[in-house]
């Protein structure tokens, strides 16, 4: 639902879902005296990062932090995670040569060491598939039950001669998925303890900017936006394009490439894949004239096989999400809160 | 079922041709609004996710009645668990149950206060809790027929001595008499749950049907069982023929599951007690019979309810709607607090926070339900 109040005394986990809560929470509190970037991009416009003008370019510059239960998990961990979610919050800018990362570290008390060691060996190869590296670092430890294991915190920074932002969209624009969406989110899910599933679930994490530049080779102007869906899915990403463009989105359900043993994983557990977080995939907004070529395009990449047209822009209901199901239709809701599986 | 059984019910080219029959069949009734009403959960869930309330006809208006038992659970039934667990008792129940608010609390905030409450996703696994320790586990069971039965099984099965139930079963058929008696009943239909009529059978609805003269159809929870179940239903309509139908008949039968009624009757006995928000129900609740006493929560604790007293309820539950939405009088948007003081987050009412309630459904989609005069652009 949009415009609830979020006026709440305390900061609960609603506010880190990645949905309007914590848009609210920015503008309420962290984007007050810190928002503009003369002539560029700065916290207000709450994008994947910033853009700062630089000559005839952009210096981008993103951070994330990390934190995932459980740290391994199946198809990655905390440190491909904390490479991945910095290099694609570049690319989705348009910023696809990640010049460098820093990577900053908070360990418990008591933390293996043989852990922090493959955490670390899985962060290098990360790196050199998004051909970047860690460049400075800062490591604290903290007393035993003063945080949950390990906290990663990453900031990455490149250089682009054009910025994509993630609004722009009019009617009639199409929108791109990369590939099925609910994987990551699904199958860390299904790890966690008391639902004891065993699925074949995988998650998706992988950098993407090769991907998008391959896409914005082909596509140049006529991409219009991007995001990834991470936290909140492809619902949140969805509903921030819509809002910030003032525009309608449909979404045909029926599109939307979703893995079988997830939408079965979903149904199961009454989770909606379209709600849950992506690490490896992004949407782009593309004007219908080059949508075709866009897809080959990002077809034509290993992590792009599965891509599909979703949806596109109208001009009723701006600001709102609408899903045909191929029954009826439908407004996508958001995810609040934590997902916790359907009981009853 | 396989997803390839699944697809079946799911076939939108299917549905296209039950949608047009069912506007065919609201147009031979030559009146609008012909309001007709589920009581299921599970079917306001599947109308809600695969938006078919976008594709009924203009001349259909389908309601959802009392068709969530953790909403109907009353405060009493909530403030004996609370006080239970407040008592020092470890109680186990549904996630669904952790939030409904009592007169004081829930039994969420009951456990925010150091009170023992184990989240379970069946009986079966409650009484696994009591055969790992000695101390008392008390079961708040809710549901209702179709999940009493899985609690009668457990109870005839000799659970351990120190497992109990807390029941606050409820029985359908009882409460559809309530609602169709409503003064100001606009209510020309009846929808019945699939689930359910595979545990009664559609038998039991035949005296219904007789003595309030309106059909009902028994239906299925797939989006082409809930189509096909509202073309049979608005054609009785249409056709004045009063009388049961059954459009689940791969599940359900007329006498239905009678070794699961069996083990139900012999267990609990239906008695009389309020549904929040709706009325006193003859019937309506199902407890434990005189020979079960000894996993009867009820006898077995001294449950001591004054304790609760002395807090006064929360100030907005004097506003909130969820009776008349249960009883199909009202909708979420007729409550000035939905999507305001009551989210899923913070739920003033009972029926936002069950995923089977109204308002918590109506809000996991957006809020708005119904779109029917959205147009796709050509």
């Amino acid at each position: 639902m949009r415009n609830p109040s979020y006026v709440d005394d305390r900061i609960t986990l609603k506010y880190g879902a990645g949905g309007s809560a914590m848009r609210a929470l920015i503008e309420q509190i962290f984007a007050q005296g810190f928002g503009e970037v003369p002539g560029g991009i700065g916290l207000a416009a709450m994008d994947d990062g910033a853009a700062i003008p630089f000559g005839d370019a952009w210096i981008v510059i993103t951070t994330d932090s990390h934190v995932v239960q459980p740290l391994f998990f199946p198809g990655g961990d905390i440190g491909r995670l904390a490479v991945c979610g910095t290099v694609n919050d570049l690319a989705m800018m348009g910023a696809t040569k990640p010049l460098a990362l820093t990577c900053a570290t908070i360990i418990e008390d008591g933390f293996a060491r043989d852990d922090l060691a493959l955490i670390w060996s899985s962060m290098r190869t990360a790196c050199e598939e998004a051909g970047t590296t860690i460049v400075t670092g800062d490591t604290k430890v903290m007393r035993h039950g003063e945080l949950d294991r390990i906290v990663i915190n990453t900031t990455g920074i490149a250089i682009t001669k054009r910025v994509v932002p993630d609004c722009g969209l009019v009617p009639g624009d199409k929108l791109i998925v990369t590939g099925t969406m609910g994987d990551h989110g699904l199958a860390i899910l299904a790890t966690r303890g008391e639902l004891a599933l065993e699925t074949a679930l995988v998650s998706d994490v992988a950098p993407l900017n090769a991907l998008v530049r391959r896409a914005l080779a082909v596509g140049g102007d006529q991409i219009i936006a991007m995001k990834d869906p991470t936290r909140g899915g492809l619902a949140s990403a969805l509903h921030e394009m819509a809002e910030k463009s003032r525009v309608g989105i449909i979404v045909d359900e029926r599109a939307v490439p979703v893995r079988d043993e997830v939408r079965a994983a979903g149904e199961l557990l009454g989770i909606d894949p379209l709600l849950v977080a992506n690490e490896g995939k992004a949407v782009i907004a593309v004007r219908p004239g080059a949508v075709d070529s866009v897809l080959d395009a990002i077809r034509s990449h290993p992590l792009g096989r599965r891509a599909a047209i979703v949806g596109e822009c109208v001009d009723e209901r701006p600001g709102s999400v609408i899903v045909d199901t191929g029954f009826g239709r439908r407004l996508l809701g958001e995810a609040e809160g934590e997902l916790l599986p359907r009981i009853c | 079922m396989n997803s390839a059984e699944q697809l079946k019910f799911r076939d939108p080219a299917r549905a296209a041709a039950l949608e047009a029959a069912l506007a065919e069949q609201a147009k031979r009734l030559g009146r609008a609004p012909v309001t007709v009403m589920h009581v299921c959960g599970s079917h306001e869930q599947a109308i809600a996710k695969f938006g078919l309330r976008a594709a009924f006809p203009i001349e259909l208006d389908v309601i959802m009645g009392p068709g969530c038992p953790v909403c109907v659970t009353d405060v009493p039934e909530v403030d004996e668990a609370v006080a239970l667990a407040k008592q020092g008792v470890r109680i186990a129940t549904y996630g669904d149950m952790l939030r409904v608010p009592g007169t004081a609390m829930s039994l969420a905030d009951a456990r925010t206060q150091g009170a023992r409450v184990d989240v379970v996703y069946g009986v079966a696994q409650a009484v696994t809790l009591a055969r790992q320790t000695d101390e008392p586990i008390v079961f708040f069971a809710s549901g209702f027929e179709t999940t009493a039965v899985a609690t009668a099984a457990v109870l005839l099965a000799e659970p351990p001595a120190n497992f109990s139930v807390l029941s606050a079963h409820k029985y359908i058929p009882p409460v559809m008499e309530i609602v169709a008696e409503m003064p100001g009943s606009k209510i020309e239909g009846f929808l019945a749950a699939g689930h359910a009529a595979t545990i009664t059978g559609w038998g039991v609805f035949e005296r219904f049907v007789e003595r309030h003269r309106v059909p009902v159809v028994v239906a299925g929870f797939e989006p082409l069982d809930i189509l096909a179940g509202l073309v049979r239903l608005v054609e009785l309509i249409a056709d004045n023929d009063i009388r049961v139908d059954n459009t689940y008949p791969r599940c359900v039968s007329r006498e239905g599951n009678l070794e699961a009624q069996a083990r139900l009757w012999r267990v609990f006995e239906p008695q009389g007690g309020r549904w929040r928000g709706i009325a006193h129900v003859p019937n309506g609740n199902l407890r434990l019979r005189d020979e079960f006493a000894k996993w009867d929560a009820r006898r077995r604790f001294d449950i001591d309810l004054a304790q609760l007293w002395d807090h006064a309820p929360p100030r907005l539950v004097a506003q909130c709607q969820c009776g008349d939405i249960m009883a199909g009088i009202a909708s979420p948007h007729d409550c000035t607090l939905f999507g305001r003081e009551c989210t899923p987050d913070a739920p003033v009412g009972a029926c936002m926070v069950s995923a089977e309630g109204t308002c918590k459904i109506w809000h996991q989609y957006g809020g708005h339900p119904d779109l029917r005069q959205i147009r796709r652009r050509a």
